[in-house]
């Protein structure tokens, strides 16, 4: 009783619930703690708004301002002086007349829907590699795509792709054969030499044959020269990184392998792919293959592209699936011994299924890599986006036009790059959870 | 009665052991392997022999020592058109080394900034420098360094408009840089006399700043002294050179680029196709250094920094003792692949015109003397050699602050 009367001052009601302070909510606190948290964060705050000021002032008049119908550089600026008075502006128009060239090189334009419809079934063919939602089944377009990729591309009849095709399958038939008499190595053989008579001596007869006959599914060819633009790089980059995934693996392999022969050959070939630039094995494609290859034999020059960057993109891949091959566990090698498994079961069946999931990402990467140095092939009078922007620019028409046709490369690029690497990232992410 | 401990009677040696016996079959398989190579080897070496002669040309190397008469314009060592082969070529090696290790030190320090700065906890700061990366990441190299160019030859004032009583572009920096679109115009050094003892006492005092940074690393080891040697360091730096420039009676002095006539003269001329390449390459590969700085500095977990500051470190400790030597270990890996692809890649000089290896040995040179086989070859062999020195003068680094396990 009296301890209450000794305290000078007591609640009695409870008060009244208040809002928080103005700068402890809302929009005020986000920008006192990501914006002005102390003098060098508010220094680099204000130097962040100046930038940001300063390259928007200078380029979004100049980006949103742009004429977007125009036949000529000329004709642009009369439109912008009539209409701003000066011309520091955009000239679009440059885009909208040169879209398909840009887009498809110098392929006949009556033609576009085939490549059009080689990119789809490119896209529908990729979904089931990289998502592992889609229908198993999708694998068969898959394995299809790379002969209707020829055929849609460069045209001619269907038998030609499906002899190739036809190859392949015989290859398998034959392997499958001796492989159940016999050790891996043998009917690997088996297969190589039945594929490569089939190729060599049936196969042209054959073709001849039923071209004379019956061309089934004729279209019209084009010749490699007439391929360009955005197309040319899909299709280098696609095929260099399909075509280097096999060599990739099998010099990974041999990398590892204790052989030391083999060994050296595989470090040997990687690491000299490795330290030279790109530019000088396209060079080589394009001066110097018809030296090493027997007199007589001409290729044309983007099927020895395709060849020198296979080569190139297979000692990256061959490092990339030996992280794969580090990265798994011993107790998986060592599994795959006990169950009694040989060399190559274990590496089928065991070893490969995980180590190539595993390096998904790494594979996505080298083919962003590889997919950005496609530009260089310009230096070898193929003619890529920017080989077509000089061509371009070298036309009176447009002379002296820069930035449109670069920022829209650019974007064509990094639309593509950042999609890419978006998904790599993602996939990584994926796969670390599975591991733990 | 045989157990099955026994091993198998001795039935001597059969053929099919060659492939069913596991002692055997690694010969057998590297036997294969060697033929196989040396049956493609023998099959590409015969063809080429086979087309030159068809084309009546040997292999031979003694165009080297023939006269070059091209001329190249950037140059470290004297070079002129009357010179052989082999020195246009070394000049362009020593252009590729040039700007490959100008482009490495700005990529670095580009990298390490945005790298930083992307983990600030400023938020716009950090958003302007994840559009930096991302935009130089997924973009080919080969456009920005084109980029590059356009803006230094279109973009910039020509000399012409630096003239006259009221002229439209002015010199920066205190009239002693000319930034035009022939090129920009710095200061060059000219050496006068006594100026080797200025240098000489230059190098002495990196010597005593390495000698130093011993000496304060074995004291702090024997009595847990900490020196404040990052000043002291600063002052063997400065101080003595300076001190020797001036007792000497300022022997170094500049040269001032000058408008005389249509163009600048006097200075050092930076040819813009060198800035293009050089500032492009730095930015290109600069957006993944600072990726891999920024995973660098991630990787080390949070618990690192907490247990340093648990243990009374003060934050600037904490960083240099605690949370760098072990983010280095991360990032010196992947950071020496960078610089390997960025001295690969400035053999894209070739877009721009800057006389690299590629342009005088792979270019001009085999260009006028129609030996594409021979200068390829070299050129290859050239480009390997430098790679490997990069790769393994930087593992030497990587292994000295590797973790010394045991």
């Amino acid at each position: 009783m009296s301890t209450t009367k000794s305290l000078s001052y007591v609640r009695k009601e409870i008060l009244e619930q208040q809002p928080a302070p103005r700068s402890q909510v809302g929009f005020t606190r986000w920008v006192r703690e990501n914006l002005f948290s102390g003098w060098f964060n508010s220094i680099l705050t204000l130097v962040s708004i100046f930038v940001i000021y300063k390259v928007a002032a200078a380029a979004l008049p100049w980006l949103l301002g742009g004429v977007w119908d125009a036949s000529s550089l000329e004709e642009c600026r009369a439109v912008l002086n009539e209409r701003f008075g000066n011309t520091h502006y955009a000239c679009w128009a440059v885009i909208t007349e040169r879209w398909n060239q840009l887009l498809y090189g110098f392929y006949p334009d009556t033609e576009y829907w085939r490549a059009n419809l080689a990119f789809f079934l490119m896209l529908a063919s990729l979904a089931p590699v990289l998502f592992d939602k889609i229908p198993r089944k999708m694998l068969y377009l898959t394995m299809a795509f790379p002969f209707l990729l020829v055929w849609l591309v460069w045209g001619g009849t269907l038998w030609g792709v499906i002899s190739v095709a036809a190859g392949f399958v015989l290859g398998g038939v034959a392997f499958k054969l001796v492989d159940r008499y016999g050790s891996m190595a043998l009917s690997a053989i088996a297969a190589v030499v039945v594929a490569a008579i089939w190729w060599l001596f049936i196969s042209p007869s054959v073709v001849d044959g039923l071209n004379a006959f019956l061309p089934f599914g004729h279209l019209q060819e084009v010749q490699s020269r007439d391929l360009g633009g955005f197309m040319i790089c899909v299709i280098i980059g696609i095929s260099g990184i399909a075509l280097s995934l096999p060599i990739g693996i099998v010099l990974a392999l041999g990398r590892q392998s204790d052989l030391f022969v083999v060994k050296t050959i595989c470090v040997g070939f990687i690491e000299f792919i490795r330290g030279v630039p790109l530019i000088t094995l396209l060079f080589t494609a394009s001066l110097l293959l018809n030296y090493f290859l027997p007199p007589g034999t001409a290729f044309d020059l983007t099927l020895r592209v395709i060849i020198m960057v296979t080569l190139f993109s297979s000692a990256y891949m061959a490092e990339v699936i030996r992280g794969g091959l580090a990265a798994l566990p011993k107790g998986q090698y060592e599994a795959a011994d006990a169950l009694g498994l040989d060399y190559w079961k274990a590496q089928r069946l065991v070893i490969m299924p995980q180590a190539l999931k595993i390096s998904i990402p790494g594979i996505v990467n080298t083919f962003i890599g590889l997919f950005k140095d496609t530009t260089l092939v310009m230096f070898i009078g193929i003619y890529d986006m920017l080989g077509l922007s000089n061509a371009i620019r070298a036309n009176s028409a447009w002379n002296g036009i820069y930035w449109e046709l670069f920022i829209f490369i650019g974007l064509v690029f990094w639309i593509c790059c950042f999609a890419m690497s978006r998904y790599s990232q993602w996939l990584e992410r994926k796969l670390r959870t599975d591991h733990r | 009665m045989t157990t099955a401990t026994d091993s198998p009677q001795d039935q001597g040696f059969r053929l099919s052991q060659l492939i069913y016996d596991t002692r055997y079959r690694a010969i057998t398989i590297q036997v294969i392997a060697m033929i196989a190579f040396m049956l493609i080897a023998a099959f590409l070496i015969r063809n080429t022999i086979i087309n030159l002669s068809a084309l009546g040309k040997d292999i031979d190397f003694g165009f080297l020592f023939n006269r070059a008469a091209y001329d190249i314009n950037q140059k470290i060592i004297p070079y002129s058109s009357d010179d052989p082969h082999w020195r246009a070529t070394l000049v362009g090696l020593l252009n590729t080394l040039l700007i490959a290790l100008l482009g490495c030190i700005l990529a670095t320090i580009i990298g390490v900034i945005a790298g930083v700065l992307r983990l600030s906890k400023n938020w716009l700061t950090a958003k302007i420098m994840t559009f930096y990366v991302e935009s130089f990441r997924n973009i080919p190299v080969l456009l920005w360094i084109l980029a590059f160019m356009a803006v230094l030859s279109e973009a910039l004032p020509t000399p012409r408009a630096f003239r006259g009583e009221t002229p439209s572009a002015s010199m920066w920096l205190w009239d002693s840089v000319a930034v035009t679109n022939r090129g920009t115009y710095v200061p060059s050094p000219i050496w006068g006399e006594g100026s080797v003892f200025v240098v000489i006492t230059f190098l002495l005092s990196l010597l005593g700043i390495w000698a130093f940074g011993k000496y304060a690393k074995r004291r702090f080891e024997a009595t847990g002294d900490i020196l404040p040697s990052f000043w002291i360091k600063l002052a063997i730096f400065f101080v003595p050179t300076v001190l020797v420039y001036f007792l000497l009676g300022r022997p170094v002095t500049l040269s001032y680029p000058e408008l005389k006539g249509f163009n600048f003269s006097g200075g050092l001329h930076m040819r813009n196709s060198m800035l293009a390449l050089w500032l492009a390459l730095s930015f290109y590969t600069g957006s993944f250094i600072a990726e891999i700085v920024r995973s660098g500095i991630l990787a080390i977990s949070k618990g690192q920094t907490e247990a340093a500051f648990a243990l009374g470190l003060r934050p600037s400790r904490t960083m240099n003792l605690v949370i760098l030597p072990q983010a280095l270990r991360v990032i010196i890996p992947p950071l020496i692949s960078q610089y390997l692809n960025l001295t690969k890649n400035s053999s894209l000089a070739l877009a721009v015109g800057y006389m690299d290896l590629r342009s005088t040995l792979g270019g001009t040179t085999l260009n006028t003397t129609g030996r594409e086989l021979e200068c390829m070859l070299l050129m290859m062999l050239i480009y390997l050699i430098v790679s490997l020195f990069i790769s393994s003068g930087m593992n030497v680094y990587n292994k000295s602050v590797k973790l010394k396990e045991r």
